[in-house]
């Protein structure tokens, strides 16, 4: 599975939603998501990809879309 | 050694309801209602100061605790959101209380400014004799009531509270306490220029990791199940949050007292007019653990763990 293919499983998973939003689709204008659903969205990130994101990091500007997201997990290496 | 021995607190006599604040903002009562779980808050009058309404909530604290201004042995005041920045409101109400050489500190942090009075208090009472904790703010001079502050101005309201810490007696022992700072996300809670700014999305999402992680770790090392707590006794930041940190928790949401209906986020007071509220209502005294836990600018964030203390009534 491809790394945004995972990012979409743990949104599913966090919405709770068979949802196929698309990778450059606002996820906080769409209504997937909002503050609290993306401390959700960002500990499951966490325990998918093995990654540990400061909460100084938490800002929808980096999980705003599946692409940032991805960029955002790269970065992280 | 040192104990919880009263609360106190004061709120404004004007209601200012959603109705009022919606089209100031251009929003609804309704939306207001839904995303913070605040239905009203108070404003102070233009005569109040931060000083004079902490003054009144320390009085009303050591009425409960029957205790004179004289016996005190510190005073720490907190306020993000004080008339003057150096010096602060704490030597007013010093002033305030007769008192010409008890030492009286300012603690400047909005929000979770009560909580690290309540936590110094706890170091510093068997030194230096009863503190008295006092957390006053008037936020409505610090927000702006227009569509671009709406985030802020539809939460926040004005009040004050206080808390007596003693080394000697209470109805409740400060068990253990966490505490925490983290400024890489100081810009996200700030006042400057006498205005209050606040990224409200980041601060819902730093504080709704945070809060729990910290009452956990607290609970944790303490070997003290959410389950088993008494109350919860928490900033009243946003309804929204509490419930959100309760779920985290895993305790029951009942156990989180709240008032934030009422009152809006009153910063740095609510945490102790909370409490005020809860052991006035409580005169049996308590029979469980209290944790209390804050989030403020700073970042600040922490808890403090008080348990019964055996055949001992609440002074409240």
């Amino acid at each position: 599975m491809d790394q945004q293919a995972r990012i979409l499983k743990v949104l599913r998973q966090v919405t709770g939603k068979e949802i196929n939003p698309g990778v450059d689709e606002s996820l906080f204008v769409s209504g997937l998501l909002d503050s609290f659903a993306l401390t959700d969205f960002v500990s499951g990130l966490e325990e998918e990809f093995g990654v540990s994101i400061p909460d100084s990091d938490l800002s929808a500007r980096k999980f705003d879309t599946i692409t940032k997201v991805s960029a955002y997990l790269a970065s992280k290496g | 050694m040192a104990y919880l021995r009263a609360f106190g607190s004061w709120l404004p006599q004007r209601r200012v309801s959603n109705e009022e604040i919606a089209p100031l903002v251009k929003a609804t009562p309704e939306w207001i209602l839904e995303v913070s779980g605040i239905a009203e808050r108070r404003y102070a009058d233009d005569s109040d100061t931060v000083a004079g309404i902490g003054l009144l909530a320390a009085r009303d604290c050591l009425e409960k605790a029957g205790l004179t201004a004289a016996e005190l042995g510190m005073i720490l005041v907190a306020s993000g959101s004080s008339d003057r920045f150096c010096p602060g409101p704490a030597c007013e109400v010093a002033s305030g209380l007769g008192l010409s050489s008890t030492p009286a500190l300012d603690i400047p942090v909005s929000s979770a400014g009560s909580l690290i009075g309540l936590i110094l208090a706890a170091q510093l009472a068997p030194k230096m004799g009863p503190v008295l904790v006092v957390g006053a703010e008037i936020m409505s001079r610090r927000i702006m009531l227009d569509f671009e502050g709406k985030n802020s101005a539809i939460l926040f309201g004005d009040g004050s509270g206080a808390a007596l810490v003693d080394a000697e007696k209470g109805f409740a022992r400060i068990a253990d306490f966490c505490l925490f700072t983290d400024g890489a996300s100081a810009e996200t809670l700030f006042v400057q220029d006498g205005k209050f700014s606040m990224d409200g999305q980041a601060v819902i999402m730093q504080a709704s990791r945070k809060m729990p992680r910290a009452m956990n770790e607290l609970l944790t090392r303490n070997k003290v199940a959410p389950s088993d707590v008494e109350v919860f006794l928490l900033h009243q930041a946003n309804l929204n949050l509490i419930t959100r940190v309760a779920s985290t928790l895993k305790a029951p949401r009942e156990r989180f007292y709240t008032n934030i209906d009422r009152y809006g986020n009153t910063s740095s007071a609510s945490l102790l007019i909370a409490a005020d509220e809860w052991v006035d209502a409580h005169p049996e005294g308590i029979s469980g653990p209290l944790v209390f836990s804050a989030f403020g600018s700073g970042l600040n964030w922490g808890a403090l763990l008080a348990v019964p203390i055996p055949n001992t009534q609440a002074t409240g």
